[in-house]
Parts: C-alpha cells; structure tokens; sequence
C-alpha cells in the first residue's frame, strides 16, 4: 500500500529542518514524488537506499513508499563487502546513494544534490510480493544479509501508534542523531511525518556543542537515546541543563540501567516534562511496548504495557501461555506491526505473510500483578551494541575463518572474546572496528585455559565467562 | 613525564592510535577512531590523568588536541 501519500495536507509547515536548510511538508512530498517517477524498471521496485540524516535521503526514502516501491534502508558508512553482498543476494533495480559510492558505477538516472540514484545492469526478474514495502537489516553491523519485510500498513500501523501513546502534535520538534536505517530512528520520522510534526536533523552527537546549539537554536521538543545515550548525557552534566522547550525524552534500545531510569526519571518529574522507557524490535516494525512515565519511578526496571493496538503475552517452553505473575516465558507480541517474515534470498521477498501478526520476541520476561512486563533475558546470542542488536555467532564465525579459536560473550554495550593462545590484540580490536564498527573500548579480550564444552558438543558460554567481569 | 607528553599518552590510549598521530591539529570525528565512545573513554581518562572532573562545557568543548590542552590549563595544568 501507499504510505505516507497524504504529507502535502500539511502544506506550509515545516517537516524537516538540517544545519542548512528548512523544507516544507508540500516541498518534501515534491521531492519525494519527483524521485518516484525515476521508478519505472517494472510496476514494483526494489530500491536501496543508503541514508544519511539528510533531506535528499528521506526524499527517496518517501518518493519509494509513497509510490508503492519497496525500500531497503542501509547505513550509508556500510562496509563495501557487506553492500556487494546485500546487492547480489536481493538484486535491486535501483540504488540510491551519495554520488561517490558508484555502486553500479556513475551513469546516474537521477541526481539530488550529493545523492544519485543508480539503475542495476542486472536486476532480479523475480516478482516482490505485492503488500511488501520496506525492508530493514536486523544485525546488519555483523555482515548477516538477514533482512526482515514489512508491509506499508505495518509501517503506518506502527507509526499511528507512536504518535497516539506520545501525543505527538503538528507542533512537536524532534531533534536526532539516530540513523534511519535504525528502526528506532526511522520510528521517530515515521511517527513525526504522520503527525506533520517537524524533524530537526543532526549528524552530531549528543556531546558536541553543536548538538545543543542546534537544539536550543531550533528549540527542540523531545529527543531520543539508546541506553548509552543516557549515559554520556549523564557525564556531561545533562540533569543540570535548562531546557525549557523540552517536552519528553524517550528511550529504547535496550535496556537502561534502574539507576539510569530513575535519575532521568527524577529530572523529568522536577521539571515538569515525560521521560518514556520504550521496548521494541526491527521485527514489530519498531515499537512493541512503553513505560507511561507516571510510572517511571515507581517500576523503573519495566518495559511497560503494549502500544495501542497490540497484546503481550508470556509462553513456557511448551508454547502455553503463562498467566500468573512473575513467572519468567518467551513475550510473544501480537500486533499489525509485526513483520510478514525474515528474508534471506531473493525469492524469499516473493514470499507473503508468513506471521499472521504474531512474533515470539526471543527475549525472556514476566509481568508483575499489574500486568507491566519485565524483560529479563534473551533467548538468542545477541548483544546490543549502541543499541543495535550483534549477533555473537556471526563474529564468532568470523574470527574462526581467520583462524582463531574463541568465543564471543559480554553484555550489553560490553563485548567479550575469550581466546585460548595469545593474540595481536591491537590489530585485533583495529580490525573489529573497521569491520563492525566496534569501538575498542567496547572490546574486552581475556585468556581463557580451555573452551568449555556443554554435554552435546556445545560451546559452554556461561562456564567460559563465569569469571569474567566486563 | 611532562604534560603534553601524559597528554598525548591519554590520547593515543582512548583512541587507540599510534603517539605519532596525536598533534594539534587532531580534531573531534577527523578519524573513524574518535566517536563518541572514545570521546567518553577520553574524558574519564584525563580526569584520571590529571585528577580533576571536566565540566559539561569543557567535555563538549574538547574537540580537539590542542583545545584540551587549552580546557586543561583552567585546571591549572601547565603545558
């Protein structure tokens, strides 16, 4: 379906506002539509889109939604092998990207300032199922082509959602870092667009002084972090900044330490503004739960209630549901937003909706008597890692192809590799960064004496870092 | 040790770069090494360094070698 074909009633008011520039609601859907009639390989089209928190981006972003295309969001720093390997897995018939990429070389079709949009030489003749819209990487950092579809009414379903639980008006002002290649990041867009609210978009981080000149100059209204967010805002003194134009703060990502949700908590209450403690995954499109802030205080440690219109509930191991309190199960969400499926060929985007609008989380929770629920676990080896999810086994797998013997553990924000022999650990951590854009410092290599082994052969992740601190 | 060589010892640490590649002219996101992560690892470093706390606008101000030196000599750190 068409999705966001009605942003021109907005007219005048401002959508998106950059260091630059300022762009209208009538102006972007122009821009947006101008991209869109560029689509014309065949009547459904697989667009990737390299983003960047720029105008030009999210025009193409919009023109190929708008038009009933499908669209695939990646970062625009990605990694040229893991692009030459989405590319050849999903054969897409266009490419848009900033103008030095030349993926398909620089025989542009279509230019906008610092972007070109690209035609393959070789697209795929297979047919895109007709209700799919976006596709989005769940782990794209660690060079998995996995890619979850979702349908446009999913996108709008989602982003109805948001704007009704947050009350986001024709007013607001939101200021972000996050790509849009992040589901939370595109959730905030998504959501503003709907309400014909303003974005304003920045590429500085929240401890540079540009941020907060940006911020204060345009007068922001909400602004939104992954946990680490809250914890460099934290260091520099944010819970002693006056900010009178901030309404709310949101926050998902993963989870945020109790001390965290309570400081920020506690800053929201005193001047008078929200601070939402948000739950959610690529899969459910982007949102599954929120804290209401008059909450936040009180059960700092949960992950709230589902959005509007969707349900939570808790299975054991048997697939039955659990309905007493605080006994831990796999969350099940079901929802409009929930994705039709994974993809990890081509053939695969033909594919309909194989989720009937439920998905099995993967994580570990319970609720409490009030029914809020509290996340506690993760049944897969996954991190997050600046609040996007890494898949353990994937780099796992990768440095045994380089030859080492290890295995990958840690927490949240916190990677750990065990090896057994000494190895270059400068070059190491160098050659993680480049490939995964790990920072170094999130990296912690320990020695172990052996890799312990479960009963059936399985690495014993537990044994091997049970004395490990990171 | 003096102060611009501890300085300089902080950066190439938090960043992970060689000592030759910390000059002046370094500046805050020139190199993929510095993002924000770093930076945070950067600021706790020199606190420990030089056993003071930087303040909000200090942190968001040192945005490069040479503007650290000039936060630092606030502090009463002499280069």
């Amino acid at each position: 379906m068409k999705v966001f074909d009605s942003i021109e009633k907005f007219a005048e008011s401002t959508a998106l506002v950059t260091g630059l520039e300022s762009i209208s609601y009538s102006k972007l859907a122009t821009l947006a539509d101008t991209f869109a009639r560029q689509l014309t390989a065949k009547p459904k089209n697989l667009v990737f889109i390299l983003c960047t928190n720029t105008v030009v981006a999210i025009a193409g972003y919009l023109g190929t939604l708008r038009s009933d295309n499908v669209a695939l969001l990646l970062a625009a720093d990605i990694d040229v092998q893991l692009l030459a390997n989405l590319v050849d897995t999903y054969q897409p018939d266009y490419i848009w990207e900033p103008k030095n990429t030349n993926t398909f070389g620089d025989k542009a079709i279509y230019t906008h300032a610092n972007y070109q949009l690209v035609q393959n030489p070789k697209p795929s003749e297979e047919q895109l199922n007709p209700d799919l819209n976006l596709l989005l990487s769940t782990s794209g950092s660690t060079g998995n082509p996995k890619l979850v579809r979702l349908k446009g009414e999913s996108v709008l379903a989602n982003a109805q959602a948001i704007v009704a639980y947050l009350a986001i008006t024709r007013s607001e002002k939101a200021i972000t870092t996050l790509p849009l290649n992040y589901t939370y990041g595109l959730s905030i867009l998504n959501s503003h667009l709907l309400a014909g609210a303003t974005m304003l978009l920045t590429d500085h981080s929240v401890i540079t002084k540009d941020f907060w000149q940006f911020f204060k100059d345009q007068q922001a209204t909400s602004f939104s972090g992954v946990p680490y967010t809250y914890e460099l805002l934290k260091r520099i003194g944010f819970l002693d900044m006056e900010l009178p134009s901030l309404r709310y703060m949101t926050q998902a990502g993963g989870k945020l330490n109790a001390q965290l949700v309570q400081d920020f908590g506690s800053y929201a209450q005193t001047k008078g503004i929200k601070f939402y403690v948000m739950y959610g995954q690529t899969e459910a499109t982007a949102r599954i739960a929120y804290l209401p802030p008059e909450y936040t205080l009180v059960k700092p440690t949960s992950v709230g209630k589902a959005i509007p219109g969707g349900n939570l509930s808790i299975i054991n191991t048997n697939g039955n549901t659990i309905t007493k309190p605080f006994i831990d199960g796999e969350l099940v969400y079901r929802g409009v937003n929930v994705m039709m499926g994974y993809a990890t060929s081509r053939t695969d985007l033909a594919k309909g909706d194989e989720q009937n609008g439920t998905l099995l989380t993967g994580d570990i929770a319970h609720f409490d008597e009030d029914g809020f629920c509290y996340i506690t676990g993760r049944r897969k080896r996954f991190l997050k890692m600046m609040g996007v999810l890494f898949n353990l086994d994937d780099l796992e797998n990768f440095l045994k192809q380089q030859g080492y013997e290890c295995a990958c553990g840690g927490k949240d924000d916190a990677l750990c590799i065990a090896f057994t022999k000494q190895v270059p650990e400068k070059e190491l951590k160098r050659q993680l960064q480049q490939k995964y854009k790990l920072n170094p410092n999130v990296i912690t290599i320990v020695y172990v004496e052996e890799l312990a082994r479960t009963g059936t052969g399985k690495m014993a992740y537990e044994q091997i870092f049970r004395n490990v601190t990171v | 040790m003096d102060s611009t060589s501890k300085l300089k010892q902080v950066f190439a640490d938090s960043l992970g770069l060689p000592l030759e590649q910390i000059t002046d002219d370094l500046k805050y996101h020139s190199l993929p090494e510095w993002d924000s992560i770093a930076h945070m690892s950067l600021v706790a470093a020199i606190d420990d360094t030089f056993s003071i706390t930087l303040s909000t606008d200090d942190v968001i101000n040192l945005s490069s070698f040479a503007a650290a030196k000039e936060i630092l000599t606030k502090y009463g750190v002499n280069f």
